[in-house]
């Protein structure tokens, strides 16, 4: 689950992170009213939304007058931001933040990532701040120190000294930058972080360090233990859809092409829109109904893939395991009619009962084209949606 | 001969009375030879209880003290997952697989760390088991679609394993073991590790190893069979039109940072000497081909 900048902001406070002041604004008059409050000559109007890229995209502006930080809040709230991370269509802006300008002297990258392979919290850092981290590691590999971080000792000061030194902190601002290090270390182990990053993390021209900017994305796993977190997420920021499925327990990600699939488990999902694309169709989503595919799940599924006014077939790729393919068979039946089917619908069922399964599909008078194996059910699908 | 597990194993089953433990229980008791192996459940407030004739155990010392066991699985809601993992491990046991699914990533970092030094090897979290067939079923997956033969299989998805699997019996082809590893990022056995198994076990001829996005664990598995593998391998890699950034189900199974996409994937598995097929349709038949050279 993915935050706001300033949500994070308040996170990374909590644990000792020093960020610029500034505060989240729903409207123009807020925005005004905050740099107001704020004081100083320099203010920065902040696009909040949940994707990397905003300044690019013209979402971040400089003011360096009221009149200023009302026509950049005017121009930004609202607006459809589009960065390398929103999709062509961009995203609407809905909530900015106001902060305090920063007199920078330096912009450095600290993130931190769950490392698959030393099965440990990982510590990037790089001295290129505000530089797409990945284009770091590709291009300048040997400028990203990584500290594999033990969790019985945590980050120790003396990993959290030598990283801050490798990335160009100065000796005068070291002891900050390591309790900036270990509070982000802090806050990614309590919260249950899957990612987190301060890019950039900043070095001002009187010393201080400070996260410009901050980013996270949580364990969806343990929210079921942070609350808190739960209270920070933001429903405009997602696909209505994917809300929608996560509320029946579906796993669903909307794509662009016109067939819908409805599989059971995540690897066959992806596999069954693989052969899709190889059969020279185009998956419209990704959609794995889990173990239990009751009736109610199924009708919820096809409600979902039908919303979408690109589909022009469905395949459903059922592989019914200790699931009886009879249960499903009538679970497809009982869906396809509650929700007045309009495109054709082909279905592949393997597994126990498979043969009752396929009777059911027959006997049920719906136009269901039934395929004998994955390869074939792709085929008539893809045939299907090209309207042969 | 098979890997991990056979006839003789003697299993503990930690969160046996719960719902779903009762069920995969009941069909894992009754697969060839399940009667005689799955001879423990435990619960700390059901202990001297018994399911389907298995007692109930207070703790997985205690079952394993009683019965000999040397095996677990596990069916424990996700908020407590993590513990019975380490419990198991305490216990000294052999062999521990984790069925559940949802384990917080931040517990399973505390439990690898753990589990340094220790004998207990893991499978999953996030797993469907694994079998061997006509012997024993540890887990969820269908027994009846497996057949007694000498492939391995290897996979990190539960239904894409059971394509595998049926595939391969459709073309007359038995498996020696299946092993699913799982769909999480932090885990136990690789794929790595489940082929050096299979590399050393005199009864299985060839593998099938099915991946998806995500990680890197495919190609490290790739390059140690390039170097060690005796025996053939066909690969399958899921998640070729899954767009960066989108986490497709599984929480292992997302390209970011620029790793773990298919096509790289596949492409190092080529490299390496893999019979791949983009087609998972084709993973039986593509299977057959090799060993027939």
């Amino acid at each position: 689950m993915k935050i706001h900048e300033y949500q994070g902001k308040e996170i990374l406070r909590e644990f000792g992170v020093p960020t610029p002041r500034g505060s989240a604004c729903f409207s123009v008059d807020e925005a005004v009213e905050a740099a107001k409050k704020l004081g100083g000559s320099v203010w920065v109007v902040k696009a909040q939304i949940h994707a990397g890229g905003r300044g690019k995209g013209g979402g971040v502006k400089v003011a360096k007058s009221m009149d200023e930080v009302r026509s950049f809040a005017q121009q930004i709230l609202g607006m459809q931001l589009k960065t390398h991370q929103t999709g062509p269509e961009g995203q609407t802006v809905r909530r900015l933040l106001v902060e305090e300008g920063a007199q920078i002297v330096k912009e450095l990258y600290v993130g931190m990532v769950v490392d698959r392979a030393s099965q440990r919290v990982a510590l990037l850092a790089s001295s290129e701040g505000g530089m797409e981290i990945e284009e770091v590691a590709k291009h300048t590999p040997e400028k990203i120190h990584t500290v594999r971080i033990d969790p019985t000792t945590g980050l120790t000061e003396a990993e959290a000294s030598k990283v801050a030194r490798d990335i160009g902190i100065p000796d005068v601002a070291n002891a900050q930058a390591v309790k900036v290090l270990q509070g982000l270390y802090r806050a990614f182990v309590e919260k249950d972080a899957m990612l987190a990053e301060i890019n950039p993390l900043i070095v001002t021209a009187d010393n201080r360090v400070v996260a410009l900017d901050a980013k996270f994305n949580f364990d969806s796993n343990a929210l079921y233990r942070r609350p808190e977190i739960v209270a920070m997420r933001d429903l405009d920021e997602e696909d209505p859809a994917e809300i929608e499925a996560s509320k029946f327990d579906l796993s669903y990600i909307q794509l662009d092409g016109n067939i819908g699939c409805l599989v059971n488990g995540a690897g066959l999902a992806m596999a069954t829109m693989d052969i899709i694309k190889l059969y020279g169709g185009s998956p419209a989503n990704f959609l794995d109904v889990g173990g239990g595919a009751t009736t109610e799940k199924v009708t919820e599924a096809f409600k979902l893939m039908l919303k979408n006014p690109n589909l022009k077939a469905i395949l459903v790729n059922i592989f019914g395991g200790i699931m009886r393919c009879d249960v499903i068979a009538e679970g497809v039946v009982a869906a396809a009619r509650e929700v007045h089917l309009n495109v054709p619908l082909v279905v592949r069922l393997e597994g126990t009962n498979v043969d009752l399964g396929k009777k059911i599909l027959a006997d049920s008078g719906l136009p269901i084209i039934s395929g004998n194996d994955m390869a074939d059910a792709a085929q008539k699908v893809v045939a299907a949606a090209k309207g042969k | 001969m098979s890997i991990l597990i056979n006839k003789d194993t003697r299993v503990i089953t930690q969160g046996m009375t719960g719902k779903v433990g009762q069920f995969h229980t009941f069909h894992c008791k009754q697969y060839a030879n399940g009667a005689n192996c799955f001879v423990a459940g435990v619960n700390p407030k059901k202990a001297g209880e018994d399911f389907e004739g298995i007692p109930v155990y207070a703790s997985v010392l205690d079952a394993k003290k009683a019965t000999g066991a040397t095996v677990s699985v596990i069916y424990v809601p996700p908020a407590g997952a993590a513990a019975a993992i380490d419990e198991a491990v305490e216990a000294e046991l052999d062999l521990v697989i984790c069925i559940t699914e949802g384990v917080p990533v931040h517990d399973m970092l505390k439990t690898r760390y753990k589990m340094q030094g220790k004998k207990t090897i893991l499978i999953g979290p996030n797993c469907p088991g694994l079998i061997t067939p006509d012997e024993i079923k540890i887990g969820i997956m269908p027994g009846h679609i497996h057949k007694k033969g000498r492939i391995g299989v290897v996979s990190r998805s539960g239904t894409l394993t059971y394509e595998a699997v049926g595939q391969l019996s459709a073309l007359g082809y038995g498996q020696s073991s299946c092993v699913g590893i799982g769909g999480d990022p932090i885990n136990g056995l690789k794929h790595i590790d489940v082929l050096k198994l299979f590399n050393e076990d005199p009864e299985t001829d060839a593998v099938i190893m099915v991946g998806e996005i995500g990680g890197t664990d495919e190609e490290e598995c790739a390059r140690w069979i390039k170097d060690h593998m005796k025996k053939p391998v066909v690969g399958f890699i899921a998640g070729v039109t899954a767009p960066p950034g989108k986490r497709m189900g599984h929480a292992g199974a997302i390209i970011s940072g620029g790793q773990g996409g298919a096509n790289e994937k596949l492409a190092v598995m080529e490299e390496c000497g893999i019979h791949i097929t983009r087609n998972p349709a084709e993973m039986g038949r593509t299977m057959a081909k090799v060993l027939k050279g």
